[in-house]
């Protein structure tokens, strides 16, 4: 949906716009010429690229993953564009073998990469510490510390990346990309490629060529130190309480000053290579030296490992996100203070959890009510909404690990298991998204090496978790443009799953996919269900008429609670004594008719046949503008 | 720390618009002269989990995080959320709270029990709230869609700025779809206002 906005003006020079740092970020490349952006979307850095379509004069795409938006990127600069790429932490991990070895060829045009940490973990699996780049690949981090730095920063981490020939990392955590604040921006300035330039020796890294440049990599991080001690990114800011020096960069830096604003502070927005002589003034003008850092014990080891004395993981964490709350009682700790109990109205209340849930109508809930009712089943899982699919009701999910390993870890477990395992069938769950990303690879190791496994592809249209961006299924580019849409039956086909074990199921018809479901796993070999439903965040969904229930016929069976539809609510609860003598909770619902867009799932379970539409004359308002726009 | 600064916490569940109206508000302390910062963690999916709001802003905003126990007027799109976040009201603070009850699945599926009065919770626990029916208030004027702009009236006689400040933004926002959206908007808007001066005069909190 996002994708489809139409191009608004571009908001002009010398303006202060509230932006996210990741829409700073998007600024700062228009700005600086920038050619080329690539990225697949994740959290948080999706806005990054969706921001980028919106401007003009420049190529935006949606890549198929992380290491080709990279690749993508660093062809851009060969020819002396400069190019950009985004991803999130763990999409790093997935470009890392292109950066490995572009960092050898160098950047010719400007070469930037943005990198999100989820520090928080509010929407990944794990939580990772990007700066650990900039060591294993020999690049200079640049770390902002709020949007006008993402957008300042992001500007003048092309100009290091031409002057040195290296690519930079711009690494954002949560609290940059989805704050808001002022920014104040500029011009796009213009920058002609030079062209591209036959160099095998730079460009053709065959091991000969590869030995040769290397020198010149360590050399480069010893140039890039002597820049780093002279860079006005990193300021030493003199307090006139020096009982505690800080060192720290990124957001971080903003909980130190809103906690001890009279404390000198070294902030290191040039964070590698850190300038020792500056730590060094630091640790000279205060009793005590502190490293804060997000979110792992990185600058402080290497502080260390210099010869300065200072203090960091000792008293502050190595997980999740800094704050002044958290600070505070660590240098309380640190000085030798006693740390006050907190306030008895500082308590949260207990509450129940809200985990996030499926849309009601969402097509991933028939595949996951099906799995439900399904015994004896392994079902291996993948990154995307439908990871949700592991949660209450359906506990269907036994497995998430990383993007698209859904396919190899279920192919493991067939290969591994042993006589205990040996009558459970195996199910490998994986999005339409998912699946380009990083799945296809994985299926095409179950089809080569046998292995007997029922994927099911839950086809929706779309890259659902990150907002509903487009994918090379869904026949549209990033700017919403027509493109050419590739067929995922003829994809799985081609990876080697017999035609006739290939299956495409409407995920609202659950007769059909408990019987698909069963037979299929039932077959000896590979199969793939395609299960083809849009997303109800995008614009392809259309609802029809909602449902209501019947409070006269429903008996309290609870079924269509099972489903897991976030419009069905319990109005009553009651006990009953079956005539065998077995107590059975009743629980008696109804349904917000405001909220439910008319699928039908809740429908086909009910006993007593007590969900009914809607009568025509209460239709709610939007649904009927819905439907006849359909 | 920073004494000039205003801490404003809006709470309640993915969909139901905290993330649009704390931007609104946000706008209007930019309109005011005010260094702004607002973030979110909004949770992993699209819908249904919980979503707070901080907005800060005065002179100069260093720090997007509210720390708990600091914040002036909490805003709650709904009633269980509004007392999850509570501890993060100051003292003094007001807590206004729509008292829409929305049931999470893991409720329904008998997991978990929704309290019975979160607001007669907060205020057992000290703090000053006004509850008020924000859905009836947009459904009576027609439009369920208007319920956050009755939120941002409910909110709009409690900022350290003038409501009309915060009605021009919400007019600009709407602005594109017609006077009658403009309207329409501006009537909830006082209706949100005038739900929240009533109990006041009933009751001084």
């Amino acid at each position: 949906m996002a994708a489809v906005m139409p191009n608004p003006a571009i908001p002009p020079a010398a303006q202060r716009l509230l932006l996210s740092g990741n829409e700073a970020v998007a600024r700062g490349v228009w700005e600086a010429g920038t050619r080329v952006a690539a990225a697949y979307p994740g959290t948080p850095a999706t806005e990054i690229l969706e921001s980028l379509s919106r401007y003009p004069d420049m190529h935006a795409e949606w890549s198929v993953n992380e290491k080709v938006s990279m690749e993508v990127a660093l062809g851009a600069s060969m020819t002396g564009a400069r190019a950009f790429c985004a991803m999130k932490h763990v999409g790093l991990n997935v470009a890392s073998d292109c950066l490995m070895t572009m960092t050898i060829t160098g950047a010719y045009g400007g070469l930037v990469i943005a990198v999100a940490d989820d520090v928080g973990m509010s929407s990944s699996q794990n939580e990772q510490d990007s700066r650990f780049w900039g060591r294993f690949a020999h690049i200079p981090v640049l770390e902002p510390a709020d949007s006008q730095e993402a957008y300042e920063m992001t500007k003048q981490a092309f100009v290091l990346s031409e002057t040195y020939e290296t690519p930079v990392l711009l690494r954002l955590t949560t609290r940059i990309c989805h704050v808001k604040g002022l920014v104040t921006v500029g011009e796009r300035e213009h920058h002609e490629p030079a062209g591209f330039i036959k160099n095998p020796q730079r460009w053709v890294m065959v091991p000969a060529h590869a030995k040769a440049r290397l020198p010149a990599l360590f050399q480069r991080d010893e140039t890039l130190r002597a820049v780093s001690e002279v860079s006005p990114l990193n300021v030493l800011e003199a307090g006139s309480d020096r009982s505690v020096g800080f060192v720290t960069s990124g957001p971080a830096y903003m909980h130190v000053k809103e906690a001890f604003p009279n404390a000198p502070v070294l902030k290191l927005g040039f964070s590698y290579p850190w300038p020792p002589e500056k730590v060094r003034a630091l640790a000279a003008m205060c009793d005590k030296l502190l490293v804060v850092e997000e979110t792992e014990k990185l600058l402080e080891t290497e502080i260390k490992a210099a010869g300065i004395a200072c203090h960091g993981k000792d008293v502050l964490p190595s997980i999740g996100e800094l704050s002044p709350q958290v600070l505070t009682p660590a240098v309380d700790r640190l000085l030798g203070k006693p740390v006050p109990p907190p306030l008895p109205a500082a308590a949260p209340a207990k509450l129940f959890p809200r985990p996030p849930t499926l849309c009601a109508s969402c097509p991933h809930m028939g595949m996951y009510y099906t799995l439900s009712q399904i015994k004896n089943l392994i079902v291996t899982g993948d990154i995307g909404c439908y990871t949700l699919g592991a949660g209450h009701p359906w506990n269907a999910l036994d497995t998430t690990i990383c993007m698209g390993a859904t396919m190899g870890v279920a192919l493991g477990i067939d290969k591994g298991r042993g006589a205990v395992d040996k009558n459970k069938r195996i199910l490998a769950v994986i999005g339409d998204s998912t699946f380009m990303h990083m799945g296809m690879q994985g299926l095409l190791d179950i089809t080569y090496n046998h292995g007997n496994i029922t994927v099911l592809l839950l086809d929706n249209n779309t890259t659902g978790m990150t907002g509903g961006q487009a994918t090379p299924a869904s026949g549209k580019d990033i700017h919403g443009k027509e493109a050419p849409k590739v067929d995922l039956f003829k994809i799985v086909e081609a990876l080697g799953v017999p035609n006739e074990r290939i299956k495409v199921v409407d995920p609202y018809e659950l007769p059909v996919l408990f019987k698909t479901v069963r037979e299929e796993i039932k077959i000896e070999g590979p199969s793939v269900i395609i299960a083809r439903r849009p997303c109800v965040l995008i614009d392809e969904f259309k609802a029809t008429r909602p449902y209501l229930v019947d409070d006269d016929k429903c008996t309290g069976c609870g079924n269509c609670v099972e489903v897991g539809c976030p419009a069905i609510h319990v109005t009553r609860r009651d006990k009953v004594i079956k005539p065998s003598g077995k107590e059975v909770e009743l629980a008696f619902v109804e349904i917000d008719s405001q909220a439910c867009t008319g699928c039908g799932l809740c429908v086909q379970p009910c006993a007593p046949d007590a969900i009914q539409h809607v009568p025509r004359r209460d239709i709610p308002i939007h649904i009927v503008k819905t439907t006849s726009s359909s | 720390m920073t004494s000039d600064i205003t801490n404003i916490l809006v709470c309640g569940i993915g969909g139901q618009g905290v993330m649009t109206a704390t931007e609104i508000l946000a706008e209007a302390a930019i309109a005011e002269g005010h260094d702004v910062k607002k973030t979110e963690v909004a949770g992993m999916a699209q819908r249904g989990g919980v979503v707070t709001s901080h907005l800060r802003f005065g002179r100069k905003v260093l720090s997007p995080q509210i720390e708990p126990g600091t914040v002036q007027v909490l805003l709650g799109f709904e009633g269980a959320e509004a007392l999850r976040w509570s501890h993060y009201l100051r003292p003094d603070g007001l807590a206004l709270v729509n008292t829409a009850r929305l049931v999470p699945p893991v409720v329904e599926l008998g997991l978990f029990e929704y309290p019975d009065d979160p607001t007669g919770k907060m205020r057992d626990a000290g703090h000053r709230v006004v509850a008020f029916d924000a859905m009836t208030i947009a459904r009576d004027l027609g439009e369920i869609r208007l319920g956050n702009t009755v939120m941002l009236g409910a909110i709009a006689d409690y900022l350290p700025f003038s409501p009309e400040v915060l009605m021009a933004c919400i007019d600009k926002r709407f602005a594109r779809k017609g006077e009658k959206v403009v309207d329409a908007n501006r009537q909830a808007f006082a209706a949100g206002r005038e739900a929240v001066a009533k109990q006041m005069a009933a009751a001084p909190a």
